[in-house]
């Protein structure tokens, strides 16, 4: 199987701490690592290749130093990446994002299997995995949690939806959006760690996706983020210290007037 | 070319309109009124509830377009994406919104991209600004750490998803009126290279806690798995979801898919209440759209009273009894 895994590069934002002045992010000494849900992505295509053999293929968009994601995810059993870097790709929204990853894809025509993270915990709109598969024209699901069956021209796939799961047939070459449910991402191997440290990771430009000047970057996004604001962390809510029963009860009565407010009974 | 009107992308299942539908509806009038404009909404399905369709005008809708096709009965992205996008490109609607459920996450994006034009995720709120008649979407990013105030100012359609359950339907209005149009699209774009072969519904309904309107959780605090029982009953009570820290599911108090937080659930409810949870980042990174939060815990110093609406600092045993009885009261 030739399996291809875009990963993004994000922030470590597990324990964000926010400019309360601007509301933006304190980048100052904020890790880069791969976006979390992408271990999963990255975890279940190492797994399809240790059971049907192929190789793996990781695509990052990202600044310089979007390499070391690429190198980690080889570590963990990935085969080759490929880094598109260069200025005309800065300031990407889903649009111009998928385009320039579909783009780098057709380059490695004839593939199998595309698979994505749900979604980047920076950007967090999870829509660049369905725009690929819709500039592809190939069939795409998403919040997959199993891989059922691999068969020669079609996959079974479990996808999770609000009220349970669906049991899908879908044909290949085809991209699936991958959730935490699929598996637990194992950790880089020494060995895999060596083999990444040497490998030459080639960085791409438009000129190398054959990519439309139009659809890339800022100028190739639709969305604009005009403005960043900071929502209220500390609610100042209303915090009671009943010190017998009495004010106990009052301070139950008080929820319960509150639920009342707020029309949850 | 002109582009008029503000559209909702409707769901059904199995025939039946779905409620976040109706939710949606609202925004949708809300931005009508703002653009002067109808409000349309759009609905697949094989075959719809005749009355569900009209209360999708009696609840805020001026026309609705069904699309009826036993390639429609329920959601693949192929048919319905192409069906949409079909639609889009014979009427030219100026913003086009669906709810951010799986549907509309996986729709979406792959209808934005076939027309080339800008889609913003997730978003809890939706304006007109003055000026220029462009869509204002806010949507929380960066886990919640921020809210980001997106526009689509060049392209049209405008197209959002916006988070289900952030807000309430309207009330019917049964003197409203408007025309039900059934629309017929090319066979040829029905095709899908997707097979629904099985649906499973979850057993554990109550596990749905992301979707839910009302989330009970529990953690360490709660002492040991049958004190636990105490979240299910106040649960119970309030016709809401049970949801509980790394730390109770790690005991086996409550199963993974309970778990609320980083590593857990996302969950935005309308009310949520932390009982002996301390409030780590990690928790609170899956809290952080909750609308309503409630507190108890018996540290006042507990991190989860600096993002409670309301709390009592006590101990749980005492509180959680009193509570109950107070509910069941409420329920007679
Ligand atoms: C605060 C904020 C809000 C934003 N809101 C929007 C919005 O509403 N609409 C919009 O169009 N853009 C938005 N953007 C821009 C968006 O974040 C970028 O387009 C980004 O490049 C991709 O989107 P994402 O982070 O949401 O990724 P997602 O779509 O959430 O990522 C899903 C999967 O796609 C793959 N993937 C994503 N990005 C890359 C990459 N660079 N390289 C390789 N694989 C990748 C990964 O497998 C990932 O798991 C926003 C940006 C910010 C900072
Ligand atoms: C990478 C990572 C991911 C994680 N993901 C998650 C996640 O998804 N979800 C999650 O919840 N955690 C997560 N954690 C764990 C998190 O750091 C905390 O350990 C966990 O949330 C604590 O659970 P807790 O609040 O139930 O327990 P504790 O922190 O032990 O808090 C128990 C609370 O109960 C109170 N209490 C005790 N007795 C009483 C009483 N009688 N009456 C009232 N109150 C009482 C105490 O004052 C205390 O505040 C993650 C950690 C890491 C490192």
């Amino acid at each position: 199987m030739k399996i291809i895994v875009p990963i993004k590069q994000v922030p470590e934002t597990s324990n964000v701490s926010m400019d309360p002045e601007t509301g933006t992010m304190i980048r100052d000494g904020v890790e880069s690592i791969i976006n979390p849900l992408d271990l999963y992505a990255i975890e279940e295509s190492v797994k399809l290749k240790e059971e049907h053999g192929g190789e793996i293929l990781v695509i990052s968009m990202g600044p310089s130093k979007a390499e070391m994601a690429i190198r980690e995810a080889i570590s963990m059993g990935c085969d080759d990446g490929i880094l598109l870097s260069n200025k005309e790709f800065a300031g990407s929204d889903t649009l111009a994002t998928s385009y320039t990853l579909s783009q780098s894809i057709k380059k490695f025509n004839p593939y199998d299997l595309i698979i994505c993270g749900e979604r980047a915990t920076d950007g967090d709109t999870g829509q660049v995995g369905p725009g690929i598969a819709a500039w592809l024209d190939i069939p795409f699901t998403t919040y997959v949690s199993k891989i059922k069956e691999v068969n020669e021209n079609s996959m079974i796939v479990q996808r999770m939806v609000e009220t349970g799961y669906e049991i899908l047939e879908i044909e290949t070459p085809c991209l699936l959006t991958v959730v935490k449910e699929i598996n637990y991402p194992r950790l880089p191997s020494m060995r895999g760690k060596l083999l990444a440290k040497k490998k030459e990771i080639k960085t791409w430009g438009p000129d190398d996706i054959e990519a439309k000047r139009d659809y890339l970057g800022l100028e190739g996004s639709p969305t604009r983020v005009v403005k960043i604001s900071k929502p209220k962390v500390s609610r100042g809510g209303e915090i009671l210290m009943p010190k017998n029963e009495s004010e106990l009860d009052k301070a139950v009565d008080g929820l319960i007037e509150y639920l009342q407010k707020k029309e949850i009974i | 070319m002109s582009y008029k009107d503000v559209w909702v992308l409707s769901e059904q299942e199995d025939g039946k309109i779905k409620l976040v539908s109706y939710e949606l509806l609202t925004r949708g009038r809300f931005l009508a009124d703002k653009r002067n404009v109808k409000l349309v909404a759009i609905i697949l399905g094989k075959s719809i509830d005749k009355e569900g369709l009209q209360e999708l005008i009696y609840r805020g809708a001026d026309k609705v377009i069904v699309i009826e096709d036993t390639s429609l009965e329920y959601f693949l992205p192929e048919p319905y994406a192409n069906t949409v996008t079909s639609l889009i490109q014979k009427y030219n609607p100026e913003i086009i919104i669906a709810s951010a459920t799986t549907t509309g996450r996986t729709v979406m994006p792959a209808v934005a991209i076939k027309c080339i034009t800008g889609l913003t995720a997730d978003c809890t709120d939706l304006d007109i600004e003055e000026e220029t008649g462009n869509l204002i979407q806010t949507r929380p990013a960066i886990g919640g750490n921020i809210l980001a105030t997106i526009m689509t100012p060049k392209y049209r359609p405008q197209m959002a998803t916006v988070r289900p359950h952030s807000n309430k339907p309207l009330v019917p209005d049964n003197s409203r009126t408007g025309d039900i149009i059934y629309e017929k699209v090319d066979k040829s774009i029905l095709k899908s290279r997707i097979k629904k072969l099985e649906f499973k519904i979850n057993q554990d309904e109550d596990a749905n806690i992301q979707d839910a309107d009302v989330v009970i959780s529990g953690g360490k605090g709660l002492k040991k798995e049958d004190n636990f029982q105490m979240i299910h009953d106040i649960a119970a009570l309030l016709d809401g979801s049970v949801g509980a820290s790394r730390e109770a599911v790690d005991l086996k108090w409550a199963t993974y898919p309970h778990q609320v937080g980083l590593s857990g659930k996302t969950v935005s409810p309308k009310f949520y209440m932390a009982v002996g949870i301390s409030g780590s980042v990690q928790h609170l990174a899956g809290i952080k759209t909750a609308e309503n939060i409630v507190a108890i815990n018996s540290d006042p110093e507990a991190q989860i009273f600096q993002v409670a609406d309301y709390g009592i600092v006590a101990d749980l045993f005492e509180v959680l009894p009193v509570l109950t009885k107070k509910l069941e009261a409420l329920k007679q």
